[in-house]
């Protein structure tokens, strides 16, 4: 008897996976026919495993310094030559991709959180929660990204994890406005009215509803501001407000570096390649999951 | 039969917009009896949807707002009942279904995550209890492969069975009453008539009363045992189907009926009532149909007749008059 019960459960239950796995399997199938969005997903890809396995590849530490061989052009021994220390810049780079990527992955979760909150809280109750939020994202968004990051480095002092605090503030009301617009139109939805017909709370209307509905959307949003993160900390590196020496941080290493760019341009050239890389990786994914994740362009 | 489920008092409901206060209903009585299909038929914007709305305490608020009049429900005045409380009953008392099957349903969830989400709202089951009682009910609504149904999304369904599956989830707690908006409205006519049949058997195998609303008197000739026909807000006529359907006491139930068309009459054109429906509030004084009425009077113009009558009710001068005549000779 128990078995017979047993039988009519678990059928749908791996029903369930493998409706799951078919979600899955055909955004895939247009992920896939996206060559750009895969040529993205191969650069990011590559350069996490750098990030991760940095202690393994990398030939000398971040701050190995040998005077002697300073400034050297690349060759088999420092394969993108050395900077005004002596230290290898390919090793550098390397663990300048878990600054990067630390960054980029940490501030834009940080955003993802804060804007998802504000956004439900302002586009589903509304009223006067809906009026303060909002107007607080217009003040965030009047300034220049990194005219604000700079403010609140200067404010919080100048150091990698400031800058990575400072860049998700400045990205809030980019995912605010954007669950907010989401929430407002699946708010209306009649699946919504009907679920509060059969006695649906808010909460759970916000959880299995709404939320749901605005994932795709921002998912998209984060990627493409993954990049933009990665940048924007860079320039903060570069401007001495992130990442302090010796740190190898790449907008850091650019304007270390930068009065060295006749002489020795590669000392500028690795750690800007490697951050157009990245970016450029980011935006193609972004780009990609847009349109995979795109109700419109599904038929 | 005779046990009121459902009565509805004075119900006035308004919008009020930035032209000022616009009643969408305005004093409504009627009562839904344990086990009963009850009609209520009207065109666009007599104040149908906005009634049951009222009901189901969801009116979007604002600009949407109970004035007047109570609406008991098991003797509870539930028109201003808190929202927790409406929560209760939502679902486990009563249930709705709407208008449109193809945007009812999540598109992001399976049937069967949505159906046991509603399940789970009012009972504490188990997994395998939730997925066996998801099974007989969409058993119940008449739709095969119920067990390979669960796992499929609502786009995978025509609209037929997504209604049917909409139906599934509204009785999933076993209403006393199930408010049906329009709810055939949306689907292709045969499709429409096996809706329609499904919840004559729904309410013949579990007791549920059902209130129809539509501007289809077909759907009301073929399933509803009262009828209520609404107009500019108000109740105009009120009886058992085959008293309305025979003997139409008001001249706008009088006009629906003869705008039917006919299978076997001639092939004329079909019989329009002119003009529109009115604003609500547009008209200050005298009958709101009067405007629109054949048999229009002069006093009609002047004084709004009153709903009389005991089991077959009309607002109509008219009736009143013949029917006073009746009695004196």
């Amino acid at each position: 008897m128990s078995q017979t019960s047993q039988a009519t459960a678990d059928p749908t239950v791996i029903e369930d996976k493998s409706s799951f796995i078919i979600a899955i399997s055909e955004f895939w199938k247009s992920y896939r026919k996206n060559k750009p969005a895969i040529v993205g997903t191969i650069i990011v890809l590559f350069f996490i495993l750098l990030a991760i396995f940095a202690n393994f590849i990398a030939p000398q530490g971040i701050n190995d310094q040998n005077i002697a061989n300073r400034l050297q052009p690349p060759s088999p021994a420092h394969w993108f030559g050395t900077d005004d220390f002596g230290r290898d810049i390919f090793s550098r780079i390397l663990f300048g991709a878990r600054l990067s990527l630390r960054v980029g992955f940490l501030s834009v979760i940080g955003s993802i959180i804060v804007g998802t909150l504000l956004g439900v809280l302002a586009g589903y109750f509304g009223k006067a929660l809906d009026v303060v939020i909002s107007r607080v994202f217009d003040i965030l968004l009047a300034f220049p990204s990194i005219l604000l990051s700079i403010a609140i480095v200067a404010i919080l002092g100048p150091s990698l994890n400031n800058a990575l605090v400072a860049i998700a503030i400045v990205n809030v009301p980019v995912f605010g406005r954007l669950v907010r617009s989401r929430v407002l139109t699946v708010k209306e939805e009649e699946y919504v009215m009907a679920a509060r017909s059969i006695g649906m709370g808010d909460m759970r209307i916000i959880f299995h509803h709404v939320l749901p509905n605005s994932i795709a959307p921002i998912i998209v949003q984060g990627t493409l501001n993954i990049a933009t993160a990665i940048l924007d900390a860079a320039g903060l590196g570069f401007l001495g407000m992130g990442a302090q020496a010796p740190l190898p941080e790449w907008g850091k290493m650019l304007s270390d570096s930068r009065e060295y760019i006749q002489n020795a341009p590669w000392t500028v050239l690795f750690p800007g390649l490697a951050i157009v890389l990245v970016v450029v990786g980011f935006n193609l994914i972004g780009d990609g999951l847009r349109d995979a994740l795109d109700p419109r362009m599904k038929n | 039969m005779d046990e009121t489920l459902l009565k509805v008092e004075g119900l006035q409901t308004s919008f009020f917009t930035d032209d000022g206060e616009v009643p969408a209903v305005d004093g409504i009585d009627f009562s839904v009896h344990e086990g009963e299909i009850l009609g209520i038929v009207g065109e666009s914007g007599c104040g149908k949807s906005v009634t049951s709305l009222s009901i189901m305490g969801l009116l979007p608020s604002p600009p949407g707002k109970i004035v007047g009049g109570h609406i008991y429900y098991k003797g509870e005045d539930i028109s201003r009942a808190k929202e927790s409380r409406m929560r209760k009953l939502r679902g486990n008392d009563i249930a709705m279904i709407f208008q449109e099957p193809m945007t009812s349903l999540n598109p992001v969830f399976t049937i069967g995550e949505q159906l046991m989400e509603a399940i789970r709202l009012h009972n504490h089951l188990s997994k395998k209890e939730q997925v066996e009682r998801s099974i007989e009910l969409l058993k119940l609504v008449g739709l095969p492969r119920a067990k390979e149904l669960l796992a499929e999304y609502p786009h995978e369904l025509s609209g037929g069975m997504r209604q049917r599956v909409m139906i599934a989830m509204a009785m999933s707690c076993n209403p006393k009453v199930l408010i049906a908006d329009e709810p055939t409205t949306a689907l292709d006519v045969t499709i429409q008539a096996q809706i329609l049949d499904l919840m004559v058997k729904l309410n013949k195998e579990t007791h549920t009363a059902i209130i129809m609303i539509t501007h289809d008197l077909g759907v009301v000739a073929q399933m509803c045992h009262r009828v209520v026909v609404m107009y500019a807000g108000k109740i105009v006529e009120e009886g058992p189907v085959k008293e309305i359907f025979s003997h139409p006491n008001h001249p706008y139930t009088e006009g629906l009926i003869k705008s039917i068309p006919d299978l076997h009459g001639k092939k004329d054109n079909l019989y329009t009532i002119k003009g529109s429906v009115p604003r609500p509030g547009s008209i200050a004084k005298g009958c709101l149909f009067a405007p629109r009425c054949e048999f229009v009077m002069d006093k009609c113009r002047v004084n709004a007749p009153e709903l009389s009558g005991s089991v077959h009710k009309s607002r109509c001068f008219l009736h009143q008059e013949q029917g006073r005549k009746e009695v004196h000779t």
